[in-house]
C-alpha cells in the first residue's frame, strides 16, 4: 500500500502517493495525448450539462467532469480490455474509442445512439470497444466481470465508485477473483460520496485495505495522471489488483449542478505540471481544439430533427 | 432402463459440460449427493464451479460467465434463495438482450423443496420471476419434460428458469393429461402439487366425484393448450394448484388467463398465507391431497361465477 490504512478521510489529498522523480522520466507526447483526451471528454461532458440545463437532454444524467482523466490514463496503458463500468461512464466510452456521436445520440434517446436510446447516461454500451453494459444496480457490475474474466480467460477492467464498492456482493466477487487469481483490475474513483453523505460516514475501513486481504495488490493514491500510470505499469503485470483513486467530482451525483468548489481541481493542477514540463503552448492548443471539436460535433446533432 | 428426473439432468449436464465447453455453478455442488444426483462428478477444470457463500455475487458471476457465450448452468439449491439471488438473474441477465442486444444464455436451475426445513429453504418461489419480463418459467417434473425445458433453452439464446422441485427427482415416468367421462372440475397442477393433485384426484374419484387432471409446465409464457380448453368447455369449472403462495402468484396469474379465456370460473389454490415452521404442525407445504380435496368440494357445492 501506498497510504497506510488510517482513517479514509486522512487520505483526501491531491498529493497522496505523489513523489518527486514522478515526473522526471515524463514522455511528452503520451501526456499529451492523456491530456488530449481528458480535454475532449471534459468538453464533453460539459455540452451534456448545458444540453441538459437547457432541457435538450430529457433524462437523467451522470457527469464525470473532474474524474475524466482517469479514464483517459487507463485507455492509454491498458489498450483494448473488457470494461464493466457503471453509470458515470462517459468518459470510459469516449477514452476506450466509443462513437462520440453515438454517444450524443443516446443521451438524446435516440435510436441512432450507442445503446438504441435504452440505454441512457448510466447504462451505455459499445461491444466494438469491449464496453459492457450496466443494469443499473450499483456495484454489479463487479461480479458479472468477475464471471465473465473466469468464463472468457480475458483480462478485464471494473469500475466502481467508493460507495458501489461497498456492496457485499462487489466484496464477495473481489475476493473470488482473488482466490482463483482472475486477471483484473479493479479501479475504484473514490470522490468521497455516496449521493452526498462521505466515506467516513459510512465506513472506518478502506477498500484497499479490504483488497490485500483478499489476497492481492491494494493500493491508495491520488488522481494525479502520471501517477496512475505509474501504479497500472506496474500493476497490470500482477492482476487482479485494486487501485482506490481519490478524486473529486466537479457536478452533482446526477444532473448537470454543482455541490461548490471541489477539494481540488485536477484539470488545473494537470494544467500546471504541464506547463512546468514546457509544455503550455501545446496544451493551450489542445484545449482549444479538443472544445472546437466536441463543440462542432453537440451542434451537429442537436440541429438534426 | 428408464431414467429419473436425476439420472437425465445429470448426464444432459455431463455432456454440456464435457462436450461443449459448458460451466456449471453453484455453492456446494460437489458436497455429498451432488445436489440429489443431478450433477455429474467431474472435476472444476471440467467445468464444475464451487462458488462461495455469497448468494448475490455468485448469481452475479454467473451471469457474467454466460455472457461470454459459453453456455452456463446456475443451481440454486434452495428456491426460497432467490429472493437473494434474483438481482442479477431479474435485471442483469432477463434484460440484457432486451436493453443492449446481447443474449445472456443461463439456465437457472433453481430447486423447490419442502417439508421440515424451515421459513426460508421450503416451497417453490417461480411466482417472483415470472413477475419480470425476459426469462421464460418452466417447472417441469418428469424426465421427458425436463429434457424438452433443456432442448428450449439450447436451442434458444434466453435465459430460463427451471422451477424444479426435489420431489420430482425420482420420477421416472411421464404425467399425461387425464381428461375424462363426466368429470365437474378440471384441476390444473404447477410443480410438485401435480402429484398430490394425482392423489386428491383417485380420493375425489372414490368418493364418485370425477376430475379431470392437467399438467402445466410452462409457466411463462404461459399458452392454454387445447386439452385444458376443452377441459374447462365440458367442466365449467376449474382449479390451479401450485407449491408457491396464492397471492400475486403463478397460480392466481394462470388462473385469470384461463378465466379471460374461457369464460369460466377457475380457482386458485397455493401454499397456505402464512411462514413454513420446522415442525410438522407447523409446516406449510405444496397443497396436501386433504386441502385439494376439501377446496373442490367447497367449490363444487356453491354458486360459481367468473366474477364471484
Amino acid at each position: 500500500m501506498i497510504a497506510p490504512s488510517s482513517a479514509p478521510t486522512s487520505l483526501r489529498s491531491p498529493t497522496l502517493g505523489v513523489f518527486p522523480e514522478l515526473y522526471n522520466s515524463s514522455d511528452s507526447e503520451w501526456a499529451l495525448r492523456v491530456f488530449s483526451q481528458t480535454c475532449y471528454n471534459r468538453a464533453f461532458e460539459m455540452q451534456v450539462a448545458d444540453a441538459a440545463k437547457k432541457g435538450r437532454i430529457r433524462i437523467p444524467v451522470y457527469l464525470s467532469a473532474g474524474q475524466e482523466h482517469i479514464p483517459a490514463v487507463l485507455a492509454e496503458i491498458l489498450g483494448p480490455i473488457n470494461i464493466f463500468a457503471q453509470h458515470r461512464a462517459h468518459s470510459y466510452y469516449l477514452s476506450f474509442g466509443g462513437d462520440p456521436g453515438k454517444l450524443i445520440d443516446e443521451l438524446l434517446s435516440r435510436k441512432t445512439g450507442c445503446a438504441q436510446g435504452r440505454g441512457g447516461s448510466a447504462s451505455i454500451h459499445d461491444p466494438k470497444i469491449g464496453l459492457w453494459g450496466h443494469s443499473g444496480h450499483m456495484g454489479d457490475q463487479v461480479p458479472i466481470c468477475v464471471g465473465y474474466a473466469l468464463a472468457a480467460k480475458k483480462t478485464c477492467l471494473t469500475v466502481v465508485g467508493d460507495a458501489s464498492g461497498e456492496e457485499d456482493y462487489a466484496l464477495a466477487a473481489m475476493g473470488f477473483a482473488a482466490t482463483k487469481k482472475l486477471p483484473i483490475l479493479f479501479v475504484c474513483e473514490d470522490n468521497d460520496r455516496s449521493i452526498l453523505t462521505p466515506v467516513s460516514v459510512r465506513r472506518s475501513w478502506s477498500l484497499a485495505t479490504l483488497a490485500e486481504s483478499f489476497g492481492m495488490r491494494g493500493l491508495e493514491i491520488t488522481d494525479d495522471p502520471w501517477l496512475i500510470a505509474h501504479h497500472l505499469r506496474e500493476l497490470k503485470g500482477q492482476l487482479p489488483a485494486y487501485l482506490n483513486i481519490h478524486t473529486c467530482r466537479a457536478l452533482w451525483h446526477a444532473g448537470s449542478g454543482c455541490d461548490g468548489p471541489p477539494e481540488w481541481d485536477r484539470h488545473e493542477l494537470t494544467r500546471g505540471t504541464l506547463d512546468r514540463l514546457g509544455l503550455k503552448a501545446r496544451r493551450e492548443s489542445i484545449e482549444q481544439e479538443t472544445a472546437t471539436e466536441v463543440d462542432a460535433l453537440w451542434k451537429q446533432h442537436l440541429s438534426l430533427p | 432402463m428408464k431414467l429419473t428426473v436425476a439420472q437425465t439432468i445429470r448426464e444432459a449436464s455431463r455432456s454440456l459440460l464435457l462436450n461443449e465447453r459448458g460451466l456449471l455453478f453453484g455453492q456446494c455442488v460437489t458436497a455429498v449427493g451432488w445436489i440429489g444426483g443431478t450433477v455429474p462428478e467431474l472435476t472444476e477444470a471440467e467445468g464444475i464451479i464451487e462458488l462461495p457463500m455469497a448468494d448475490v455475487a455468485g448469481a452475479g458471476m454467473t451471469v457474467g460467465a454466460a455472457l461470454s457465450g459459453r453456455p452456463c448452468i446456475y443451481i440454486i439449491r434452495y428456491q426460497g434463495f432467490m429472493w437473494y439471488n434474483a438481482a442479477p438473474l431479474l435485471n442483469y441477465a432477463a434484460k440484457s438482450k432486451d436493453m443492449w442486444g446481447v443474449p445472456c444464455p443461463l439456465l437457472v436451475r433453481s430447486i423447490a423443496m419442502e417439508g421440515a426445513i424451515g421459513p426460508v429453504a421450503s416451497a417453490a418461489h417461480h411466482s417472483m420471476v415470472m413477475r419480470m419480463p425476459g426469462m421464460p418459467v418452466i417447472a417441469p417434473m418428469t424426465p421427458g419434460e425436463w429434457l424438452s425445458a433443456w432442448n428450449w433453452w439450447r436451442s434458444h439464446d434466453d435465459p430460463v428458469y427451471l422451477s424444479e422441485h426435489r420431489r420430482s427427482f425420482t420420477v421416472d415416468y411421464e404425467m399425461p393429461d387425464d381428461l375424462r367421462s363426466g368429470s365437474r372440475i378440471t384441476l390444473i397442477g404447477i410443480s410438485a402439487s401435480r402429484l398430490n393433485a394425482l392423489e386428491a384426484q383417485k380420493i375425489l374419484a372414490e368418493s364418485g366425484i370425477i376430475c379431470d387432471m392437467l399438467h402445466c409446465v410452462w409457466l411463462k409464457p404461459f399458452v392454454a393448450g387445447e386439452a385444458m380448453r376443452a377441459s374447462l368447455a365440458k367442466t365449467k369449472l376449474g382449479l390451479v394448484i401450485d407449491s408457491d403462495f396464492e397471492t400475486a402468484a403463478a397460480g392466481r396469474s394462470i388462473a385469470y388467463e384461463l378465466m379471460h379465456e374461457t369464460g369460466v370460473p377457475v380457482h386458485a389454490l397455493g401454499l397456505e398465507e402464512r411462514s413454513a415452521g420446522f415442525s410438522p404442525e407447523a409446516d406449510n407445504p405444496s397443497p396436501t391431497p386433504e386441502r385439494i380435496v376439501a377446496k373442490v368440494l367447497a367449490l363444487l357445492n356453491r354458486p360459481q361465477s367468473p366474477t364471484r
